[in-house]
């Protein structure tokens, strides 16, 4: 059952937005799509306004930061959920660090005001459009968006503690 | 988290100044800082509310005040000294928080669980639910002036707590079970404990019903106190009791079952109106659920066998200590396991557990480090807090501190 749902949304979208949609994996028990970031609103929308899909219920958002990928750096994963027939997609967008935008989505979801207020704050998307873009839990003199990878989690400067061993 | 203080002028309009009434403005408003520690919030949050009189106007949220980064610090740490850090979350309810990232690691580790555990972890899990519930229900009267009901039930989730002693040594923050498993067997103690509890808890919750379900001066505090339509609280990510409140009959239990919640006979309680007293309805049918189940738990326990507690996983569940000292193999996979060393899959997982407030999610990508490369919480709280601004527009403040406490908001799930 979980493979059809990969294919029906997968073919669903690919006809609708072609090669907009990059990839679509199975990833344990939900489907990932990992979709252009030009689209990923008209997706969102797409998806929670088709009939049939009808994925109304946006369950969380998270930044994600790979600082390998050149060029696609940072990502955002929405996780949605159509409750009525409980289907749970995951999509994906990834973009280059220097130029961290993405279209807000508080239009669709306004659960996402929070959300993206979290992903700003620790990873410092900017979210285009949004209502009250600023820091939520962080405290508003920080300079920097600390979930970032090249902020590492304790001091890099100490020399009495090696930690080459052990830890990442 | 907003650091300015935004007290500029105090209660402008009834204030006469010098030159006389003329220049009193009667429109404006005054401006009130609810908190950050305020007696009345349970907790550390702020609300800078815009008053007319008694009448809030507008109100802005201010959360961060006790956050302690848990996913910057998840990435550095190997799985299971994760455990702790659920812990912080929602505290009033810490054995789901556990409960739920071992199920997430494990289902990363793609381990299969033995029934018995499982049904060990469910009675865990409920004990826990009613622990939560009992706290939120019993401030909800407190908060309408019934102190009496919360000093009653309190002795209730003080047995609560000592089951939670006897099974893992710790009562608010359990850090309970063991990815793959429980770190122990129930005792007979434990058991007794637990029969004590299934024996006086039906009395004494009919007792605090009793005292609040139809007093007149309660219901005529609560209804119509806070509600929320079922539309707007999807859209603003409710789940848990305050969604079933507004009548969406979502429970996390019945539509992803996890921990075996399938072969459990209970209904899910959904309100109609998502005012206070629906919320509190809610809760207190949960609470007469979640005994029921855990009844049904024990029976199922009884036909597994005996002194299973965790599944047959070396790689991953500590071996006995005695066993280190004597048995090369144990002393081997004690070191992998302490210092992370274990094989951990690729990959990316979520998974969620009806926790007291909602739907607690786990998100997690592995890389095959010894350490998750990200880890992101989805805390039910968080997200429905954003409401709450919403909810008390037009409202008397005294109402405001009760759908705060209605809506259970935790600061520690809040903040993260």
């Amino acid at each position: 059952m979980e493979n059809t749902l990969l294919a029906t949304v997968g073919d669903k979208l690919k006809a609708k937005f072609g090669d907009a949609i990059i990839s679509a994996e199975q990833h344990y028990d939900f489907p990932v799509y990992v979709i252009r970031r030009d689209a990923i609103y008209a997706v969102l929308q797409f998806l929670k306004e088709d009939e049939e899909l009808a994925f109304t219920f946006l369950t969380t958002m998270c930044g994600l930061h790979y600082p390998d990928n050149k060029g696609q750096e940072l990502g955002v994963m929405y996780q949605l959920h159509n409750l009525p027939k409980n289907l749970r997609i995951r999509l994906k967008t990834f973009f280059p660090v220097s130029d961290p935008t993405l279209p807000t989505i508080t239009t669709l979801f306004p659960t996402a005001n929070w959300m993206e207020r979290q992903e700003f704050d620790f990873f410092g998307i900017i979210f285009k459009g949004h209502p009250n873009l600023k820091r939520i839990l962080n405290m508003d003199e920080m300079t920097y968006h600390p979930m970032r990878k090249e902020y590492p989690l304790e001091d890099g400067t100490r020399e009495d503690k090696d930690d080459k061993m052990f830890g990442r | 988290m907003s650091t300015k203080n935004k007290i500029e002028k105090v209660n402008p309009g009834n204030i006469p100044d010098k030159t006389g009434l003329e220049q009193v403005k009667p429109d404006e408003f005054t401006t009130l800082n609810l908190g950050p520690t305020h007696p009345a919030t349970h907790g550390i949050f702020q609300n800078v509310l815009k008053m007319d009189g008694e009448i809030i106007m507008e109100g802005e949220s201010t959360v961060g005040y006790i956050h302690r980064a848990f996913e910057k610090i998840a990435e550095r740490r190997p799985y299971y000294q994760i455990t702790v850090l659920t812990d912080r979350l929602n505290y009033c309810s810490s054995p789901i928080n556990n409960m739920g990232w071992h199920m997430t690691v494990e289902k990363l580790l793609k381990l299969e669980i033995p029934k018995r555990v499982q049904y060990l972890r469910v009675i865990i899990m409920e004990l826990a639910r009613i622990a939560d519930h009992i706290i939120c229900n019993s401030v909800i009267g407190v908060d309408t002036g019934a102190m009496t009901g919360f000093l009653y039930i309190f002795q209730q989730r003080e047995s609560i707590y000592d089951i939670f002693e006897e099974l893992c040594g710790a009562r608010l923050t359990t850090n309970i079970g063991r990815i793959g498993g429980l770190e122990r067997d129930f005792s007979p103690k434990a058991w007794a404990f637990i029969d004590k509890f299934l024996n006086e808890f039906p009395g004494k919750l009919k007792e605090f019903e009793n005292l609040l379900m139809r007093n007149r001066i309660f219901m005529d505090r609560t209804i119509n106190c806070g509600p929320i339509t079922a539309e707007k609280a999807l859209g603003y990510g409710f789940t848990g009791p305050n969604l079933r409140a507004a009548g969406v009959d979502y429970d996390v239990r019945v539509m992803n079952p996890y921990s075996s919640y399938e072969e459990f006979e209970f209904t899910v309680p959904v309100g109609t109106q998502g005012d206070t007293y629906d919320r509190f309805m809610v809760r207190q049918e949960e609470m007469w659920q979640s005994l029921s189940i855990i009844k049904q738990a024990i029976e199922k326990v009884k036909k597994e066998p005996a002194g299973v507690f965790h599944a047959d996983v070396p790689e991953f569940f500590l071996p006995p200590k005695q066993e280190v000292y004597n048995n090369m193999e144990a002393l081997i996979y004690h070191f992998k396991i302490v210092m992370g060393e274990s094989d951990v899959p690729v990959g990316e997982v979520y998974h969620c557990v009806e926790g007291g407030n909602g739907e607690l999610g786990y998100y997690l990508i592995s890389d095959g480090g010894r350490t998750p490369y990200r880890m992101h919480i989805r805390r039910p709280c968080f997200i429905y807090y954003q409401a709450y601004t919403d909810m008390i527009k037009g409202a008397y403040l005294s109402d405001a501190i009760l759908t705060m406490s209605s809506m259970n908001v935790i600061a520690g799930e809040l903040d993260a």
